[in-house]
């Protein structure tokens, strides 16, 4: 019955590295001491401080305000005492501030809202705001406000919604488990998503490499009118645009958002925590992440809260066998490399990935040889060779000409470099200097 | 060799023809050129940096001779230059304050904790990647782009830290918007001492990533006199409308050496000071 998926153009074959901890169920990780909550873990405005130093909380309960539309609260991850609001290292190596809750030890609940039995029933308006509410956050690694997609704008019309459960990324397996064990609450949280949106169905992507994953969502999708579709394994698949043109083999054009070609992205580890938030009534306070890497002694993905430090989170993975020469937050190709263990989890913290010394080499860059791989590998049909040259040359104007910002950062060209070229690196800060100038006008 | 007598007699003939239009087109179309633009211009530095304000050098003079700008506007000119200006010009000489660049930050490689960093060497570019790689989320990241943007080479890069020399920098400011982390300001040059640091941090977590970090330790606020060195959070400042003279660095005693004399540091003179 399912239609062939497309094959989008580009994209790469790295070693996946799944088999580490694609096998192994999703422990519950025990109560800690303390939590860092993080303050800014969504894409737009941080939320805004509600508590204060030494306020008693419960589990859930509400630590920071969104401010404005694109931003989302935050939300206790046990219960205890608001020890201190200080600085924390960030995901992208700048401290920001963040709470720091010390727990009580009896875990209890103060959820700021009730669960919503008959969601079937219910307004879309309210499970939308419920969604708001809850703090959802795309949970693929953007930390995109899930409200905020699942809002589109007057004479926008939506027709499909598609569940990311690609899981591209190399060594990442969370989704991949939260999708087999928890198959019926990715399917509840796409129903939930189709309503709010005003749909009545929901397609899942998910790579053919997934085959019980599939199979799983499958038993239980009939029921939901939800449809599974297989997708060719190819990295990036699960970048957003990939995976719309690969099931419906619509193109979103140049600086357009996915809901101008009708359709709707999200994560399938958000749609659980829609589930979650709608029919138990619970803030997004914990996530699925995948521990890996070839020096973590036992590998595999645990449900983690947010605000769990990263040593922490590995010493439950049974800590390290070799120094590592390298940490990131998310998989290989896209994760964001950290300088100190002293990063917490945060929404969008799919993978713990640590990479061993003979693993990874120091090149220098070399000069472009022009052989065109990057160009052949781009899935978003940039130049990659040309732009590098531009931003080399702190040709921002040029490099802005050439559509660097239509780049999704993914990689592919820097993982098939024989040059080394640092060009994933070239491309963003092209786009930061774009936009600093696009500030200042 | 008939052929070849030809040539030279009509090319001659032509050269000669042209010539006398050129001359007779230049004359009558002659563009009047205010010779004191081309004075001026000579007596300018011909560095081209912009400082002024002005599209270049060239631009400057007119705008000089066109009394749209004074000659002290020119931060590259010394004193005499611009005396020799204002002179050539008749107009009177004003009174011009020296003003040189200040990057606020002594962590060098030696007194810093850093990453493995092995990207594009270029600060703005770096702080993309991990701020920087440097324990210090506020200080100097040592990739230089302050040093490339400097047209007098006044800025060195050295053990990973930018330190200006107070006596080649002219002022032209063309570094200060080129640091990611807003280090650099510009003083009087008649201002000696300076506080080698700008991180707004505690001073316990200042000192676990830089030896050299201002701990706002006081010593030289209570050894100089009254308001001439300023708290500002976790952070001591030199009061730039009441500087401090030069014995107050000795006369302090300070623990991380962040408190230095610019002539000295740029000397390398403060190496190893910290305990």
């Amino acid at each position: 019955m399912n239609e062939k998926p497309r094959k989008f153009k580009g994209g790469v074959h790295p070693d996946d590295s799944k088999a580490l901890s694609a096998s192994k169920p999703i422990q519950d990780a025990p109560l800690l001491e303390k939590y860092t909550v993080i303050m800014h873990q969504n894409i737009g405005a941080p939320p805004e401080l509600v508590v204060k130093k030494g306020d008693a909380v419960k589990k859930g309960a509400l630590l920071a305000k969104a401010t404005g539309f694109v931003s989302v609260p935050l939300h206790a991850p046990t219960s205890g005492i608001v020890s201190a609001i200080d600085k924390c290292p960030g995901p992208t190596g700048l401290a920001i501030p963040a709470i720091e809750i010390t727990a009580d030890g009896s875990d209890e609940w103060g959820s700021p809202f009730e669960p919503i039995a008959d969601w079937r029933q219910c307004p879309p308006a309210e499970l939308r705001q419920r969604v708001a509410d809850a703090g959802v956050v795309g949970m693929g690694g953007a930390g995109f406000p899930s409200h905020v997609k699942l809002s589109p704008p007057p004479g926008k019309e939506i027709d499909t919604l598609i569940l990311n459960g690609a899981e591209c990324e190399p060594y990442l397996t969370a989704d991949h488990r939260l999708m087999l064990e928890q198959a019926e609450e990715v399917v509840v949280g796409a129903a939930i998503i189709a309503r709010i949106i005003g749909l009545d169905t929901a397609i899942i992507g998910v790579e053919d490499n997934k085959p019980d994953a599939i199979a799983a969502l499958e038993a239980v999708a009939g029921r939901y009118n939800v449809r599974v579709q297989a997708l060719p394994v190819n990295y990036p698949q699960g970048a957003e645009k990939q995976l719309i043109y690969a099931i419906t083999g619509r193109e979103v054009p140049v600086g357009k958002l996915p809901m101008d070609v009708k359709c709707v992205v999200q994560n399938v580890a958000s749609a659980v925590a829609v589930a979650d938030a709608v029919v138990r009534g619970r803030p997004s306070i914990e996530r699925v992440t995948t521990i890996t890497g070839k020096p973590v002694v036992r590998p595999g993905n645990w449900r983690l809260r947010i605000g769990t430090p990263i040593a922490k989170a590995l010493e439950l993975a049974g800590g390290i066998s070799e120094q590592p020469a390298k940490l990131l937050l998310g998989g290989p190709m896209m994760g964001i490399a950290q300088r100190s263990l002293g990063v917490t989890v945060m929404k969008n913290t799919s993978g713990i990935l640590l990479i061993a010394g003979d693993e990874v080499s120091l090149y220098t860059s070399e000069p472009c040889i022009r052989c065109g791989r990057c160009v052949e590998v781009c899935p978003m049909s940039i130049l990659p060779a040309t732009i590098s040259q531009a931003v080399e040359n702190k040709r921002f104007d040029w490099a802005q000409q050439l559509n660097v910002t239509a780049c999704i950062e993914c990689g592919s060209c820097s993982y098939v470099c024989p040059s080394h070229r640092p060009l994933n690196q070239h491309f963003k800060w092209a786009k930061v200097e774009i936009q600093s100038k696009l500030r200042k006008k | 060799m008939d052929t070849a007598l030809v040539a030279i007699v009509s090319t001659g003939a032509i050269g000669g023809v042209l010539g006398v239009v050129i001359g007779v087109v230049a004359k009558a179309f002659a563009v009047e050129t205010d010779e004191r633009i081309e004075r001026v211009g000579e007596l300018l530095p011909g560095a081209n940096c912009g400082g002024c304000g002005f599209a270049g050098c060239a631009d400057f003079a007119k705008a000089v001779v066109g009394a749209r700008a004074l000659p002290g506007q020119c931060p590259v000119c010394s004193p005499d230059d611009v005396r020799n200006i204002s002179q050539y010009l008749g107009i009177e000489a004003e009174q011009k304050e020296k003003r040189v660049a200040v990057v606020r930050c002594s962590g060098d490689c030696a007194n810093t904790v850093r990453t493995l960093y092995n990207g594009i060497r270029d600060c703005r570019s770096a702080v993309v990647v991990a701020g920087g790689a440097k324990g210090c989320d506020h200080g100097c990241l040592g990739f230089g782009s302050c040093a490339n943007a400097c047209p007098f080479g006044a800025i060195e890069i050295r053990d990973g830290l930018a330190v200006v020399h107070p006596e080649l920098c002219v002022g032209c400011e063309n570094c200060v918007a080129t640091c990611p982390k807003n280090l650099i300001v510009m003083v009087q040059a008649s201002v000696d001492v300076h506080v080698y640091c700008n991180s707004p941090e505690k001073g316990a977590a200042k000192r676990l990533v830089c030896k050299t970090a201002c701990i706002a330790c006081r010593k030289c606020v209570k050894a100089g006199e009254e308001g001439q060195m300023v708290v500002d959070g976790f952070l001591v400042r030199t009061n730039y409308e009441n500087p401090p003279t030069t014995d107050l660095v000795e006369k302090s005693q300070c623990p991380t050496s962040a408190l230095r004399l610019a002539s000295k540091h740029a000397a390398n003179e403060y190496q190893g000071a910290a305990k």
